[in-house]
């Protein structure tokens, strides 16, 4: 066997072919396609009539409303309907309301290592941690993909990070993205396959793991993976899907075309990104003092079960400082249900958050919550674009759900290490 | 047809093309506000024939296709940067727009007229009288854009592979 990167491996096996040289265009079989209300029937609906094209598997199809969830505009409400219209006439399966798509799709176990998925939305990538090819395309690419059930592709290198070590307390996923981003900047990606690897990402839970391969996005790459291990298979069968045989999904050691970059987790501090820029990272303690008025835990990124339990490490026996407002929009509403079961909910409530819908929300710059003028935010979310989550005079910070929540609490950019270390009330905050 | 040339910076993003407030509308709505953040005169002022000239990552951020599809509404001949991002450069070809990639924008000034000829891979500095190279479409992507776009690209495919299918 010709050695290959785990991109390569899944690749030709889509595309029937023994090997797929890096460079090659070849066309592939999708073994799922996932699209949302946003770029998803009101846009490719169209196309397909168009094209007098039937589904080429609505088996192979899912469908999540999640970006005019919860319908609270006119115009909301009438794209949520036309969407539950065509689930209804297609026969595809509909995730109505449960979450954002990137979150809901491995949770109800839909991923599965070694698939080629493509996804109507930039971060599809977010699969590639179950080690799934998985990446974004825009709308009339859908329409191609769902009339044709194929996609081209351009074999990709791999951009190959390892991480050794260990992240300390009060660092995450999160802040190794920041610190990339800064490092290799937002088109360091070049397109490739960025592949994840090192002691500190074997060590990471499925749900870090997904923030890794999401912000894969903001490198600039078409898709983020990480090889599949016990952990992986263990999410998958907990979902209620079948891991198959992952062993051989691998990137060989001698497999051509790789970028290697080596990192020492161990020495990484909690990140925060200037606006307007996921590239624009920082050690947390160069911001520190910056003054906030909104503290965001949202997104596929940041609101995750994982991304909700750290925050409230932080925030517990806690309050929201006065001239804050902390918002959550937990990303699925299982996620939500275990924050509440295991009493995370409540110290939101407690601190004083707002809770908002499982949607992408402010994130993607969509209902009503959406930044006013000159409001400093800090976010969990993957892009502080200007005006992107609000008024384009609005200021977004990135950083971790750990960062966003001690800003909460301090009123300013603080390092969370400080929260993590002190219980606030004896007895309640020692939870590292 | 030429056109004046407006000329921007790296990372360009999705968001400044196709501003997700305006999504819930149609495309003439967004590309009324395309690119206000950065360039408020743009939507206003842009006519038919005009080409976008910008620097690194291009198109950067979301996968909305608007994007891609407010530039073709404005009737942009197509956009030349040094790079773009993945997904807005299938999402340009797949509309009909031509994206292409310089190796270079020395010479390039805002406000120049510019002729853009995408299958020659060159655009003409008309009052310059000069020259600037373009990298050549790939190959697979060249029968999409004569066509007009992935759809109509696919309708001509479909319906040669329907009549194949009919005959004996």
């Amino acid at each position: 066997m010709t050695a290959a990167s785990l991109a390569q491996k899944i690749i030709a096996r889509a595309a029937g072919h023994d090997h797929a040289a890096v460079g090659a265009v070849v066309t592939a079989r999708v073994d799922l396609a996932m699209i949302h209300d946003s770029g998803g029937p009101r846009r490719v609906a169209p196309l397909l009539a168009e094209l007098g094209a039937p589904l080429f598997d609505p088996a192979r199809v899912v469908l999540v409303s999640d970006h005019f969830v919860p319908g609270d505009t006119e115009e909301g409400a009438r794209i949520l309907a036309l969407t539950r219209d065509w689930a209804r006439e297609t026969g595809v399966t509909f995730h109505d309301g449960q979450g954002i798509c990137h979150v809901v799709l491995p949770e109800r176990g839909h991923l599965r290592p070694g698939m080629f998925v493509v996804g109507g939305d930039s971060h599809s990538p977010t699969g590639g941690a179950f080690g799934a090819y998985m990446f974004g395309i825009g709308a009339t690419e859908m329409a191609g993909v769902l009339a044709t059930g194929e996609i081209w592709i351009k074999v990709p290198e791999t951009i190959l990070i390892e991480w050794s070590g260990r992240l300390g307390p009060g660092v995450m996923a999160k802040d190794i993205m920041l610190a990339l981003c800064g490092r290799l900047g937002m088109d360091g990606g070049r397109y490739q396959a960025i592949e994840y690897a090192g002691p500190a990402i074997a060590a990471l839970s499925m749900q870090e793991r997904m923030t890794l391969a999401n912000m894969a996005a903001e490198l600039g790459g078409q898709t983020g993976l990480i090889a599949p291990d016990a952990v992986t298979a263990d999410f998958v069968r907990n979902a209620g899907g079948d891991p198959g045989d992952w062993t051989g999904l691998v990137t060989d050691p001698d497999a051509e075309g790789i970028e290697h970059h080596r990192f020492d987790a161990a020495a990484l501090a909690p990140q925060v990104a200037a606006p307007h820029s996921p590239a624009n990272a920082m050690p947390v303690g160069e911001a520190a003092q910056t003054p906030i008025t909104v503290a965001y835990l949202g997104a596929c990124t940041g609101a995750k079960y994982v991304d909700l339990e750290a925050a409230a490490q932080v925030l517990r026996g806690r309050r929201v400082s006065s001239g804050v407002e902390l918002l959550v929009a937990p990303a699925s509403r299982r996620d939500q249900d275990r924050a509440a079961a295991e009493g995370i909910m409540s110290v939101f409530e407690e601190a004083g958050a707002r809770v908002l819908p499982n949607a992408c929300g402010i994130c993607a710059g969509y209902g009503s919550h959406r930044l006013g003028a000159e409001v400093t935010c800090l976010s969990s979310t993957a892009r502080n674009f200007r005006g992107r989550m609000g008024d384009p005079s609005s200021k977004v910070w990135l950083g971790s759900p750990f960062s966003v929540a001690a800003a909460a609490v301090a009123g300013h950019i603080a390092d969370p290490r400080d929260f993590l270390a002190e219980p606030a009330v004896s007895g309640l905050g020692g939870s590292a | 047809m030429s056109g004046r040339i407006f000329l921007l910076g790296d990372n360009i993003d999705t968001d400044q093309l196709a501003p997700g407030r305006y999504m819930s509308g149609g495309i003439a709505e967004i590309a009324a506000h395309c690119l206000e953040a950065v360039r408020p005169d743009f939507a206003a002022t842009v006519r038919p024939g005009d080409i976008l000239v910008a620097g690194r990552n291009f198109g950067a951020g979301s996968s909305r296709e608007q994007a891609a599809e407010a530039l073709r509404h404005l009737g942009l001949a197509g956009v030349v940067a040094l790079s773009f991002a993945g997904i807005f450069y299938r999402n340009a070809l797949n509309l009909g727009l031509p994206a292409l990639v310089a190796p270079d924008l020395g010479g390039i000034d805002d406000g120049d007229e510019g002729l853009l000829d995408p299958m020659a891979g060159r655009l003409t500095l008309v009052a310059k009288q000069t020259e600037v190279a373009l990298e050549p479409l790939p190959e697979n992507l060249r029968p999409l854009l004569i066509d007009g776009g992935l759809i109509p690209h696919l309708k001509k495919r479909l319906s040669a592979g329907a009549a194949n299918a009919r005959r004996p």
